[in-house]
């Protein structure tokens, strides 16, 4: 057991066994989300207003309302009774209620249980993860030498990255090896994932057991100096409670959306209003996140030198004043109409084209209705252009074989009238234009490095060593699980509010970050708390 | 800069009630209008839930600020 802290022996083993529970648990999390449109084919089949109600239910009530409460009800276990066999406990309900998900039936098979117990094992999932990051976090804080805190309790925070790292990489490596109907089936590749779980927690338990209790939770259990009422003393208390509040609006609440924005928000944005194709999407982040992910352990590091506060706050800084210039560069530089505009076509491929209504107007014209697919190639880019064309034409008419029914009047002219909404899609970039994807992804990750790279070390040295656990789980779950976890809602919101800017769903991120910056900047402080014990 | 903290209590104080009165008006206007999350009753009753404690929070945070709770930070964040 270490106990001396400035002594670094045997560090190495508590960072690892942490370091791997803590991103087994993030990678249980994440796969849900990046399967969640399988999950909703097997589980939450469409056109049923009680299995959308389930679907609806597991996606926002496991990141919102039951994170805050795993927090709670973890935290105050942590602080009673150790964090090494609580943050055990979280490790051991997220892999089993994982594998249990890779083993539910689907719809089809048992109906409405199936969706049920679905929810349910997600509701698990979400307790589970807000109980398992303030142990992890506090564990390894409570092992390390005050002068390098910050850089060992950074390791802790390359899991979150890390563990979607893990997802997207076994979910890629499934997904390539089959056909789509192979992972999509009943019993498919899907599932792999869920299960290869059990094996990752079983090796993760195995480590975690054999660890010792976190020395300064044990001295202070030797000492008979444990809190008896952890939640009263972390909430009821206005010198500790004041400090939950500073936690959430001055440092948490802003971390959260730049996280989530860097990691999360970019991919989505890069699949729906960018239409990067589904693998080059993931190929570009996973080189974004392993290229970044170092620095959170540089900057954890400089924490250790010049204090928490100003770099976590440079880290918001940043994401307010470049989150608009990175997005609109990547919006610009794969703008389907732009390019179609003003570049050299090398390409086109037409995929098909297939008429699907043609009528007889009662004013003798004739209406037809046409699906077309089109691959378009340039040198920097290709995408898919699929479109739905009307064409009416009056007067007499011959109809030849070209895709689209070409239509000649009574002068000789061809008359085709369009009423066309093309939709881009799978767009595929050259390997230049996706290095510069790859970079500016990595900058935003780096903003993310910033703020939540030295932020457990913050949280740690801001509450006292008896209710740690309790007080520091609560506002990071709020800030990353609430503030962070709205950011594609209120991005929603504001885009079909005002449909004029594709920007506008950067405005929630950048305004919470700009809050917490200021609220950050005036009321906290610089200094390291070099005594953790008391 | 103990003034200035004191002062700016009140603009987080004015926030939190803001927030949740948006957060009430949004709701209003977009249940029922289409098929997206944000049309949906489940998820403004869960955020609405979860966000008027922490719009609280904030109000006392702001209080705090107000009654110089948060003075001489930088002696010691404990």
């Amino acid at each position: 057991m270490l106990m001396a802290h400035d002594d670094t022996k045997g560090i190495g083993k508590v960072i690892f066994s942490s370091s791997l529970g803590t991103l087994i648990e993030w990678y249980d999390f994440y796969i849900f989300g990046m399967l969640a449109k399988t999950i909703a084919s097997q589980f939450f089949p469409e056109g049923n207003e009680t299995t959308a109600l389930l679907s609806t239910l597991a996606i926002f009530a496991a990141g919102f309302l039951v994170r805050p409460f795993g927090a709670l009800f973890f935290g105050r276990l942590g602080d009673l009774v150790g964090r090494k066999y609580t943050f055990l406990l979280t490790l051991v309900l997220m892999g089993g209620s994982t594998f249990l998900i890779g083993l539910v039936p689907s719809y089809k098979s048992i109906g409405l249980a199936a969706p049920l117990l679905v929810l349910f094992l997600r509701l698990v999932q979400g307790l589970a993860l807000g109980g398992e990051y303030g142990g992890a976090a506090t564990y390894v804080a409570e092992h390390a030498p005050t002068h390098r805190r910050g850089y060992f309790t950074a390791w802790i925070q390359t899991t979150a990255t890390l563990g979607l790292f893990v997802a997207l990489g076994v979910i890629m490596l499934v997904k390539n090896n089959m056909s789509d109907a192979s992972f999509t089936a009943e019993w498919g590749g899907w599932r792999y994932p869920f299960w290869l779980s059990i094996l990752l927690v079983g090796v993760s338990i195995y480590i975690r057991l054999k660890m010792n209790e976190s020395p300064v939770f044990a001295k202070l259990k030797v000492d008979k100096k444990t809190s008896t009422n952890p939640l009263k003393e972390s909430f009821g208390n206005k010198a500790n409670f004041k400090m939950v509040l500073l936690a959430l609006f001055g440092a948490v609440m802003g971390q959260g959306v730049i996280w989530y924005t860097g990691q999360f928000y970019a991919q989505s944005f890069l699949e729906n209003t960018v239409k990067i194709e589904f693998i080059q999407n993931r190929e570009i982040l996973l080189w974004a996140i392993g290229l970044a992910t170092p620095f959170f352990l540089f900057f954890g590091w400089l924490s250790d030198k010049i204090g928490r506060k100003w770099i976590m706050l440079t880290g918001m800084l940043l994401g307010v004043l470049f989150y608009r210039p990175i997005f609109g560069e990547m919006l610009r530089s794969a703008d389907a109409k732009e390019w179609m505009k003003d570049k050299v076509i090398l390409k086109i491929d037409n995929k098909k084209t297939k008429t699907i209504v043609e009528k007889l107007n009662a004013d003798d014209s004739l209406s037809f209705i046409t699906k077309t697919e089109n691959t378009f190639e340039y040198k920097e880019m290709s995408f898919i252009e699929k479109r739905i064309d009307t064409s009416i034409f009056v007067g007499e008419f011959v109809r030849n074989n070209a895709p689209i029914p070409l239509i000649i009047d009574n002068e000789g002219n061809t008359f085709i009238k369009y009423n066309s909404k093309p939709n881009y899609s799978d767009v595929i970039l050259s390997s230049q234009l996706k290095i510069k994807f790859i970079f500016l992804i990595w900058i935003m990750i780096i903003f993310v490095t910033m703020v939540y790279g030295p932020v457990a070390a913050f949280l740690v040295e801001l509450f006292p060593a008896k209710i740690r656990y309790t007080s520091m789980s609560l506002p990071y779950h709020i800030g990353n699980g609430v503030f962070g976890g709205l950011v594609p809602f209120i991005a929603t919101l504001l885009s079909t509010t005002f449909t004029s800017d594709p920007l506008v769903g950067l405005w929630y991120p950048i305004g919470v970050a700009a809050l917490c910056f200021v609220i950050g900047a005036l009321y906290l402080s610089n200094k390291i708390d070099k005594n953790i014990n008391d | 800069m103990n003034q200035i903290k004191k002062i700016t209590g009140f603009v987080w104080m004015i926030i939190a009630p803001i927030v949740i009165f948006f957060l009430i008006s949004g709701a209003i206007q977009n249940i029922g209008n289409g098929n997206k999350d944000i049309n949906k009753p489940i998820p403004w009753i869960i955020i609405i839930t979860i966000f008027t404690p922490i719009a609280v929070g904030l109000m006392i945070f702001g209080w705090y600020c107000i009654k110089g709770e948060y003075d001489h930070q930088d002696d010691n964040q404990k």
